[in-house]
């Protein structure tokens, strides 16, 4: 069995005016330890295939298994990381990544010098006490995946998380992301836009097709890019062409709608 | 290199010393106002320019003060005065707050008060002064309950607004971590909120001294409010302008006081 069963999502938003069908026969497994990637043009569900699958929001038919029992039900074994930081401006950084633990009722003094230990692994050293706006955007992006991984989820789920840094920083944030999933042998779900961050970074990437959201096709990444780091990645020989390969499709699917 | 930095350096004490002048300036044009304010008072008064009788004089009410302050009565007034407002505003404040809280709890609540919310927002709440009086009683619960209920409904509207106002995403973090929707107030709607209930501080203030005088205009026989009244009806204006003048030092005085509470709660 694998570690997550997405089976047969459907997914209706409803307002006065329309019934707007977001997604359509979503199914999927995703295992162990691997990174997948959803891609695809903006409105075509990505989010809203994240939020269901972190039980954020309930879908209109379907389930989502984790281990086999419904996410629901598995409270804390999801992180979810946001488009920005979404620091609390008035916490500390230290009070920042423990809220997790603070939630839950995990907050000891075993989990606490785990999560600060995170703090140093990851290149912040010496910001505890610190608010969030004084540090860099790198920086707080960085803090905010120690809060995430700070509960010690099983699967993380990225909602592109680096669109709001610049070029250089978001490379950065990449590898550092990648190495510490890969160290901590953690499973996750990224949603971009970006097709060489999903080529870079994941094992397996999904293309969406928008209105309404379905998984128009499933590419597996070749052995040689998955070894690497995401920067080594795109400056691999083997990038151009799957990049070539996936803007291709993505124009079809834009074709099609027209 | 060190020539440039002497010059930058010089323009900048330039640059402070041309700030001082200005704010000497300012500080100089308004004592010139309250002197000239003051004095022509004083001098029309005993020229019988203004009917002495009606607008007293600088003067006069000073030696009212002295005379007030002697024999203790003023500060009994201005203390009972003093202790009502500050409860009417701070219970104004605390139960606009609570309100507020039990509308951002329930949506459906939300609904079903709204309309009532808005005809006790638009009703002048003074007016409902004599039913309190009666129902509470002459005496502290009525006025401090004038104090209050002025505040509490604007103080509602304006914090719910803004605990709708806090960034959705801040409690998708939350939920992510299985938070309660108690949990989600206390970490994320409550602190966000914060810069604004206490500027509703400094708004329910003001308001709550208008409260807190009507009150005492109604019911009272001590306190600011019935030092007005009472000059008023044996026609001594000068007790009239003695407490409309340590109403406005003492309402300045407070404002400033939660001025510099703002200050040291919100640090950014």
């Amino acid at each position: 069995m694998s570690f997550l069963q997405v089976q047969d999502i459907h997914h209706i938003y409803f307002t006065k005016a329309s019934a707007t069908t977001a997604l359509s026969d979503i199914t999927l497994t995703v295992e162990e330890g691997e990174f997948v990637s959803f891609l695809g043009p903006s409105g075509c569900g990505k989010t809203t295939l994240l939020s269901i699958i972190s039980s954020l929001l309930k879908p209109t038919q379907g389930t989502v298994l984790l281990e086999n029992k419904p996410v629901s039900t598995s409270k804390n074994q999801i992180g979810y990381m946001l488009q920005q930081d979404y620091l609390f401006p008035w916490k500390t950084i230290e009070e920042n990544i423990l809220i997790g633990l603070k939630l839950s009722k995990q907050l000891n003094e075993k989990n606490k010098s785990a999560a600060l230990n995170l703090l140093y692994q990851i290149g912040l050293s010496g910001v505890e006490k610190q608010l969030p706006k004084q540090l860099s955007g790198g920086m707080r992006q960085r803090a905010a995946l120690v809060r995430t991984l700070a509960t010690e989820p099983k699967l993380l789920m990225l909602d592109e998380p680096f669109s709001a840094l610049d070029y250089q920083t978001k490379l950065k944030l990449e590898d550092l992301i990648s190495q510490t999933l890969d160290e901590f042998r953690k499973t996750a779900i990224l949603v971009t836009h970006d097709i060489g961050e999903a080529i870079a970074m994941s094992d397996r990437v999904f293309l969406l097709s928008p209105s309404p959201g379905r998984i128009y096709k499933t590419l597996t990444m070749p052995e040689e890019l998955r070894m690497v780091s995401p920067f080594e990645a795109r400056n691999h020989e083997v990038f151009p062409s799957i990049f070539q390969l996936i803007w291709k499709e993505l124009e079809s699917l834009e074709q099609g709608k027209e | 290199m060190s020539k440039e930095k002497n010059k930058v350096e010089l323009l900048h004490t330039n640059y402070i010393h041309s700030l001082k002048i200005e704010r000497r300036w300012v500080r100089f044009y308004q004592a010139v106002i309250i002197i000239v304010f003051f004095s022509s008072w004083e001098l029309s008064s005993q020229k019988q320019w203004i009917d002495p009788l009606i607008f007293s004089s600088p003067s006069k009410i000073w030696h009212l003060f002295l005379d007030k302050m002697q024999d203790g009565s003023l500060l009994t007034h201005t203390g009972v005065t003093l202790t009502e407002t500050i409860f009417g505003f701070v219970l104004g404040t605390f139960l606009g707050t609570i309100l507020a809280a039990i509308l951002w709890w329930s949506p459906l609540i939300q609904k079903i008060l709204d309309p009532y919310l808005v005809v006790l927002n638009a009703m002048p709440k003074v007016a409902l002064g004599p039913i309190l009086i009666v129902v509470l009683g002459s005496g502290y619960p009525s006025i401090i309950a004038m104090g209050a209920i002025i505040s509490v409904i604007i103080t509602t509207i304006v914090v719910y607004t803004s605990f709708k106002e806090v960034d959705p995403n801040y409690l998708k973090v939350l939920q992510t971590f299985g938070a309660t929707r108690f949990q989600c107030f206390k970490e994320a709607i409550l602190p966000a909120s914060f810069p604004t209930i206490i500027s509703t501080l400094k708004v329910n203030v003001g308001l709550s001294w208008v409260g807190v005088i009507v009150g005492e205009f109604l019911v009272s026989s001590r306190g600011l409010g019935y030092m007005i009244i009472y000059g008023f009806q044996v026609f001594n204006f000068s007790l009239v302008f003695l407490s409309l003048l340590v109403i406005a030092v003492i309402a300045t005085i407070m404002y400033q006081l939660v001025e510099l509470l703002e200050k040291k709660l919100i640090k950014e």
